[in-house]
C-alpha cells in the first residue's frame, strides 16, 4: 500500500504503524465526561465496509500522525490529512 | 539409457543446444540431456514418463503440462542441505550434475506398497476425513493424524540449514508487463520504444511464451526467431529491464507486485556471493498482464496415466524441446486447436494414429484418421499408458494401442494475477472460458493483453499488446509511437464443451489433490453445490498448484449436476502466490543473528572484554551478569554483584531506557495530561517517579521525569516501552491537543547513561564530575547539567536498587570512555558492572516493579499506587481507572512473598492458595510475578498479586506449581524486603 503523505508524498506503508479509527480524535473532557463516555470513546467503532477514517503514524519516517480516508473494500485511499489540521477543524485545541 | 524420443534434429531441431550435453541423475540412474531441457523435456527424451505417485491414492503419474501449471511431476531436487522438496519437474531448468529424487512413494516410485490406497478408492472418497475420523474425539490427535500425515503429503524435508542466502529488492517502473509471449512483448516494444521506464517479468528461462513451443509464423520469421529479436531490441533499450526466470507470484495494493527471480536455481550451486532467489517488490505506475492461457482436460475414465497429456504441451515437447513423449500418439480433443497437436506431431514424424475428436461436425482434418463425435471412455497401461478405449459416434468401440495420449478441453485465461484484487472473473460463451472481469481490476489501472484477456490467436496477441501498452503510455503521458505489427496466425476459437465423458466414475479432475467427478458427485449428493463448498469438501483446487488445470473443469461438471449454466455456478477465485514461494525467499536475509536488528549499549565493547554474558531485551544487547574465573555458576556472579553493590558500589549501564525530551511553554501541563501524576509543579532540578496509564485505566509505563529548566523536562521510560510511549506522546501533541506549546524528541541514542550505586556511589562520582555533588548540593532526586572534565553531562539521583544511587548520562560517543573512566575511579572502592540479573534482584528486594508486573492488565491500584492517580486534573486514563471493577478494594495488590522455612526454594509461576485449600480455579487468590534468590537475606523471595493483598501482610498461604509439583508454606510481607524506609537512598 502506498501513502500519499502530504508532505512527503508518496511513502510505502510500511513506514506507518496503524492505529484505527479517526474518531479517537474525539477525547472526551475527563474533568466533565463520564465513565460511560470514555468506555463509548475507548471501546466502541464503527465497521464500515466502505470509506474509513483512520489513523496512521509515519514512525519511520516524520512522526506526522495523518488521518486516512481508505476505503475497506478496495483499498482504496481517497484523501490524507495531517491529524493536526483534522483536530483542529474538528474544534481541538489545547 | 539414451535419448530414445529425442526427434531428429533435421524434423524438429527444437530450442535445445544438442551440441552439448548435460548429464543428471533421476532416482539414481544417470541419464543425459541438453542446455535449454527441463527436467520433464529431458526425462521424456529418455522415454521416462513415470515421475511421480499421486498425493492420496499413490497412482503412478507423469506430467500433464510443460509449465508452471504442473500438478503430478513434482520431484525433490537436489540433494542434502539442498534438497527441495515438490519441485515441478515442467519448469527445473536442467543443470550438469542435476540431481532428483520422485516423492511420496515407498519403497521405489515403480512399486508403491500405498498404492493400496488405490484398491480402496471407495473409502478415500470426498469428505473421507470428516466421516470416518470423527469417533473417538481423542484419537484424533494421537492415531489418525500421525497415520494421516505419514500416508498422505508430497516432498519432504531435510530438516538442514540451507546453505544458501536469499535476497529482497525493490524496483520502480512506468509499465510492468507480467508475460513475455507475444502480447507482452508486443507491449513491451510499444511501451520501450515510447521511452518509459518497462519491466518485463517471465516466468520462463527462455522469453518468447507459446511462441517457442509453436510453428507460427511472425511476418518472415518464425514464432521463436520473432521474439529472439525481439527480446534483443528490447535488451538494448536502456529504459527497459528483461527479468527472466521471474514469476510475478502476486498483485498488491497501489500498483506494488512481489515477484520471485530464481537467480541461480539453473545452477549447481549459486555463484560467489550471488544469491539464490530474490524476492521483488515492484512498484508499478500502470501493469500489463500478458500471462496467457492454460490448457485444460478432459475429465475421463483412467485418465490420469504417465503418458497422457494435454496436447499443447505435448506439441510444445516436440517443437521447443525436440522430445516424442511417446511414438505413437492419439489426440482426444473438444476443439481446433486439438487438430493443431495432431498436425505438429505428424509433421516431426510422430505416428499420429486418431485424434478422436468429440464434435460431430469438426470440419475434417485430412492426411490422419480424424474420428468425429467419437470419445475416450478407459484407458489402460499399469505405469505408463499403452492403449485408449474409443467409442465412436454409433456406439461401436475400439481400443487403440497408444504411448501417448494428447488432452485438449480448450483453453482458459490465466485470471489469477487479476483475482488477487478480488475480482470475480466473468464468463465468455465464445471461447467457453472465464475472462478477467474488464480490462481493469484493482486500484492502479491494470490492463490485460493476448490470451490472459481471452485474445487466444497469436495476432489478438500481438494487437491487444500493443494496445494496451498505448493505453498504459496515455495514462501515463507518454507518447507512443505507431509500431507495426508482423502478419500472424489469427485462427478463431473453434470449440463444443466437453467437459467429463459420461459413464465415468474414476475420472481425474485434480490430479494433484486426486479429486475424481465421482467426488465431485458425492459432493452435489450431499449438497456442497455452492462452488466454495465444493473446494472444501473435495479439496478441489486446494493443491500447491491451486487447482490452475482442474478448477474450470470441477464447477463445469457440478454446474452439469445442478442444471445450472456455468456462470450461474460462479468460480472460486485465486490468491497469491501464482506459485509457490520458498519461505526462504519471503525471509531473505532475515535470519538466524540476523532475523531482526539488533542494538549494542555503550559499554559493550567493554564488557565483552570482561567475558560478559549478554542478554537480548528488546533489539538491545545488555549485559546480564560479568563471571570472574573462579565462578561457575551464574547465581555466583549474579550474588556477587548484588552483594558487591550493596556492601560498596555497582555500576550498571542503563542507557537503553528511553529518553525523551520534552520542551515549550506547555511542557508542563501535556506531561500532567499524559501521566498520572502531576509533574507542572515539578521544581526545576529535581526529578519524579511518573506513572503513565493507557486510556483504559490499564498502567501502561514508568519511569522517572527530570525538569532540566522551566520549559524542558527529560523523560525515561521503560526499554521496552521506549517506541511506544513515544508514538503515544506524539498522538496526544498531535491529534488531541494540537495548540499546545510542545515539542518532543527521542534522546535514547543520544545519551550513554549509567547507573552507579551503592553506599560509595557518591565517592566515586565525585571522583569524576567537576560539580560538588554532596548530599545538601545534590539531595535525593536532584536532577541536573553537569560536566565530566569540562564535557557536558546529566546526572540524575535517582535509585532503583534502594541503594544511595546516581545516573550519569554522556554524549554517546563518549560512553566508552566513560565506563572505562568510572572502573579507573571506581577500583579503590572494589566497584562492580553488574548485569541485567543482579538489577532484577535488587530491584524485587526494594519491591519496584517491572515488566512482569507492568502487564497490560494491572492497574495502578493493583501496584499499590492507586494515589498517585491525581483526580484534580485531566489525565489519560484517569476517568476509566476509576471503573467499578478496577478499583475494588478486595482486588489484586501487589504483595512479597517468602518461605516459612528459608531453606524452602520458590517456583516461578506459582499460585497463592489459603492453606487447605484445594489447588483448583476457584481457590486462585493470586500468583507470583517477579522471583529471585535474596543474597542480602538468604533466601527467595517473590513479588506477587494477591486478592485483598493489603490486608492480608503476615498471612501464611501456600504457594502451588502444579507443572513443577511443588507446594511450600508461604508468608505474605510487604513487598519492600530492603530498607522499607528508604534511608539508604537518601544517605
Amino acid at each position: 500500500m502506498i501513502i500519499n503523505h502530504p508532505i512527503l508524498g508518496p511513502r510505502d506503508a510500511q513506514e506507518f504503524v496503524y492505529l484505527g479509527d479517526a474518531s479517537l480524535i474525539q477525547r472526551p473532557d475527563g474533568m466533565t465526561a463520564s465513565i460511560e463516555a470514555f468506555h463509548d470513546y475507548t471501546y466502541l467503532r464503527d465497521n464500515s465496509a466502505g470509506p474509513h477514517r483512520e489513523l496512521w503514524y509515519h514512525e519511520q519516517g516524520d512522526r506526522s500522525w495523518l488521518v486516512v480516508t481508505r476505503n475497506t473494500l478496495t483499498h482504496e485511499i481517497l484523501k490524507v490529512e495531517l491529524a493536526r489540521d483534522v483536530a483542529r477543524a474538528e474544534g481541538r485545541s489545547r | 539409457m539414451s535419448q530414445t524420443h529425442r526427434i531428429d534434429a533435421k524434423l524438429s531441431a527444437g530450442q535445445v543446444d544438442r551440441s552439448r550435453t548435460l548429464r543428471f541423475h533421476f532416482d539414481g540412474v544417470a541419464y543425459a540431456g541438453h542446455p535449454g531441457d527441463t527436467l520433464a523435456s529431458a526425462l521424456l527424451a529418455n522415454g521416462v514418463r513415470l515421475m511421480g505417485r499421486s498425493f492420496k491414492y499413490h497412482r503412478p503419474r507423469g506430467p500433464i503440462s510443460a509449465g508452471s501449471e504442473e500438478p503430478n511431476a513434482l520431484v525433490e531436487l537436489r540433494s542434502g542441505a539442498r534438497q527441495e522438496p515438490n519441485t515441478r519437474a515442467t519448469v527445473a531448468e536442467l543443470f550438469d550434475g542435476l540431481t532428483a529424487q520422485s516423492q511420496n512413494r515407498w519403497p521405489s516410485l515403480r512399486f508403491d506398497a500405498l498404492s493400496i490406497n488405490d484398491r480402496l478408492n471407495s473409502f478415500f472418497t470426498a469428505g473421507f476425513y470428516y466421516k470416518t475420523f470423527m469417533w473417538p474425539a481423542s484419537f484424533w490427535e494421537k492415531v489418525y493424524e500421525p497415520i494421516i500425515r505419514r500416508a498422505a503429503g508430497l516432498g519432504t524435508l531435510n530438516r538442514q540449514e540451507d546453505p544458501d542466502s536469499y535476497d529482497k529488492g525493490f524496483l520502480h517502473c512506468d509499465v510492468l508487463i507480467i508475460g513475455a509471449g507475444p502480447a507482452g512483448l508486443a507491449a513491451a516494444l510499444t511501451a520501450g520504444r515510447s521511452g518509459a521506464r518497462v519491466i518485463l517479468a517471465d516466468e520462463d528461462f527462455r522469453m518468447g511464451g507459446r511462441l517457442n513451443a509453436e510453428t507460427f509464423v511472425l511476418g518472415e520469421a518464425s514464432g521463436a526467431d520473432w521474439a529472439k529479436a525481439a527480446v534483443a531490441e528490447l535488451a538494448s533499450l536502456p529504459n527497459v529491464r528483461l527479468m527472466a526466470r521471474t514469476t510475478v507470484v502476486g498483485t498488491f495494493d497501489h500498483g506494488i507486485y512481489g515477484a520471485v527471480e530464481r537467480v541461480s536455481d539453473h545452477l549447481l550451486e549459486p555463484l560467489p556471493g550471488k544469491p539464490r532467489q530474490t524476492f521483488w517488490r515492484i512498484y508499478s505506475k500502470r501493469a500489463i498482464l500478458a500471462g496467457g492461457a492454460t490448457e485444460r482436460p478432459i475429465a475421463f475414465e483412467n485418465n490420469d496415466r504417465p503418458g497422457i497429456m494435454l496436447a499443447g504441451a505435448l506439441r510444445a515437447y516436440a517443437n521447443r524441446w525436440g522430445v516424442a513423449v511417446g511414438r505413437r500418439v492419439a489426440i482426444f480433443t473438444n476443439n481446433d486447436d486439438g487438430l493443431r497437436s495432431a498436425v505438429d506431431l505428424a509433421a516431426k514424424g510422430v505416428d499420429v494414429v486418431a485424434i478422436i475428436d468429440s464434435r460431430a461436425d469438426a470440419t475434417l482434418l485430412p492426411g490422419i484418421r480424424h474420428l468425429r463425435g467419437a470419445v475416450v471412455t478407459d484407458t489402460a497401461g499399469r505405469l505408463g499408458l499403452s492403449q485408449v478405449t474409443v467409442r465412436h459416434a454409433d456406439g461401436r468401440s475400439e481400443t487403440i494401442g497408444v504411448e501417448a495420449l494428447g488432452v485438449s478441453g480448450g483453453w482458459n485465461p490465466v485470471v489469477n494475477l487479476t483475482s488477487h484484487h478480488r475480482a470475480k472473473p466473468v464468463w465468455r460463451e465464445d471461447i467457453a472460458a472465464f475472462v478477467p472481469a474488464g480490462g481493469e481490476s484493482g486500484l492502479a489501472p491494470t490492463y490485460v493483453a493476448g490470451a490472459a484477456g481471452g485474445d487466444l490467436s497469436t495476432h489478438g496477441a500481438l494487437v491487444t499488446g500493443n494496445e494496451m501498452a498505448r493505453r498504459a503510455l496515455e495514462d501515463l503521458g507518454f507518447a507512443a509511437r505507431p509500431s507495426d505489427l508482423p502478419r500472424a496466425e489469427d485462427a478463431p476459437v473453434v470449440l463444443q464443451p466437453l467437459w467429463h465423458v459420461k459413464g465415468a466414475k474414476r475420472a481425474w479432475i485434480d490430479q494433484q489433490n486426486d479429486v475424481t467427478v465421482k467426488d465431485i458427485k458425492l459432493a452435489h449428493q450431499e449438497n456442497f453445490t455452492a462452488v466454495e463448498h465444493l473446494k472444501r469438501y473435495t479439496t478441489l483446487g486446494m493443491a500447491t498448484d491451486q487447482g490452475k488445470t482442474s478448477n474450470v473443469l470441477g464447477l463445469a461438471v457440478m454446474a452439469e449436476l445442478t442444471g445450472k449454466t456455468i456462470p450461474q455456478t460462479g468460480t472460486t477465485i485465486y490468491r497469491p502466490p501464482y506459485t509457490p514461494v520458498a519461505l526462504g525467499a519471503l525471509g531473505g536475509r532475515a535470519r538466524g543473528r540476523d532475523f531482526k536488528p539488533f542494538r549494542l549499549t555503550p559499554s559493550h565493547k567493554w564488557a565483552a572484554e570482561q567475558g560478559a554474558t549478554f542478554v537480548e531485551v528488546g533489539y538491545w544487547m545488555r549485559t546480564q551478569w560479568v563471571p570472574r574465573a573462579s565462578e561457575t555458576e551464574w547465581r555466583q556472579s549474579v550474588d556477587r554483584e548484588v552483594l558487591a553493590t550493596r556492601r560498596s558500589v555497582g555500576i550498571c549501564d542503563v542507557t537503553t531506557l528511553g529518553k525523551i525530551d520534552i520542551q515549550g511553554t506547555d511542557a508542563g501541563v501535556f506531561l500532567d495530561r499524559v501521566y498520572a501524576n502531576t509533574f507542572s509543579t515539578l521544581a526545576v532540578g529535581k526529578c519524579r517517579y511518573g506513572l503513565m496509564l493507557r486510556e483504559d485505566g490499564m498502567v501502561f509505563d514508568d519511569g522517572t521525569t527530570a525538569r532540566m529548566a522551566p520549559n524542558e523536562y527529560v523523560m525515561t521510560t521503560t526499554t521496552a516501552n521506549a517506541v511506544a510511549v513515544f508514538r503515544h506522546l506524539e498522538f496526544c501533541r498531535q491529534c488531541l491537543w494540537p495548540d499546545l506549546d510542545v515539542q518532543l524528541i527521542s534522546t535514547t541514542e543520544a545519551w550513554a547513561q549509567f547507573s552507579v550505586a551503592g553506599p560509595n556511589a557518591r565517592n566515586l562520582l565525585q571522583k569524576v564530575v567537576d560539580q560538588d555533588i554532596s548530599d545538601a548540593a545534590f539531595p535525593y532526586m536532584a536532577a541536573g547539567s553537569i560536566t565530566v572534565g569540562g564535557l557536558r553531562a546529566r546526572l540524575f539521583r535517582i535509585s532503583f536498587s534502594g541503594e544511595l544511587a546516581y545516573e550519569i548520562a554522556v554524549p554517546t560517543r563518549y560512553g566508552d570512555a566513560m565506563i572505562r573512566k568510572l572502573m579507573e575511579a571506581g577500583a579503590e572502592f572494589d566497584a562492580v558492572v553488574y548485569g541485567t540479573e543482579a538489577l532484577g534482584v535488587m530491584r524485587v528486594e526494594k519491591g519496584h516493579v517491572a515488566g512482569n508486573e507492568l502487564n497490560g492488565t494491572s492497574t495502578a491500584l493493583n501496584m499499590g499506587l492507586g494515589k498517585m492517580v491525581s483526580r484534580k486534573k485531566d489525565s489519560i486514563g484517569m476517568v476509566l481507572s476509576q471503573r467499578e471493577g478496577m478499583s475494588r478494594d478486595d482486588g489484586l495488590r501487589l504483595v512479597g512473598v517468602k518461605p516459612v522455612d528459608p531453606a524452602d526454594a520458590l517456583k516461578a509461576g506459582s499460585h497463592l492458595l489459603k492453606t487447605g485449600a484445594a489447588a483448583t480455579v476457584q481457590n486462585d487468590d493470586g500468583w507470583l510475578t517477579s522471583l529471585v534468590w535474596s543474597p542480602h537475606l538468604g533466601h527467595y523471595i517473590a513479588l506477587a498479586y494477591l486478592k485483598n493483598g493489603a490486608n492480608r501482610l503476615g498471612e501464611t498461604m501456600r504457594a502451588v506449581n502444579l507443572l513443577a509439583g511443588t507446594d511450600v508454606a508461604v508468608e505474605i510481607v510487604s513487598p519492600h524486603f530492603i530498607d522499607p524506609e528508604g534511608e539508604r537512598l537518601r544517605g
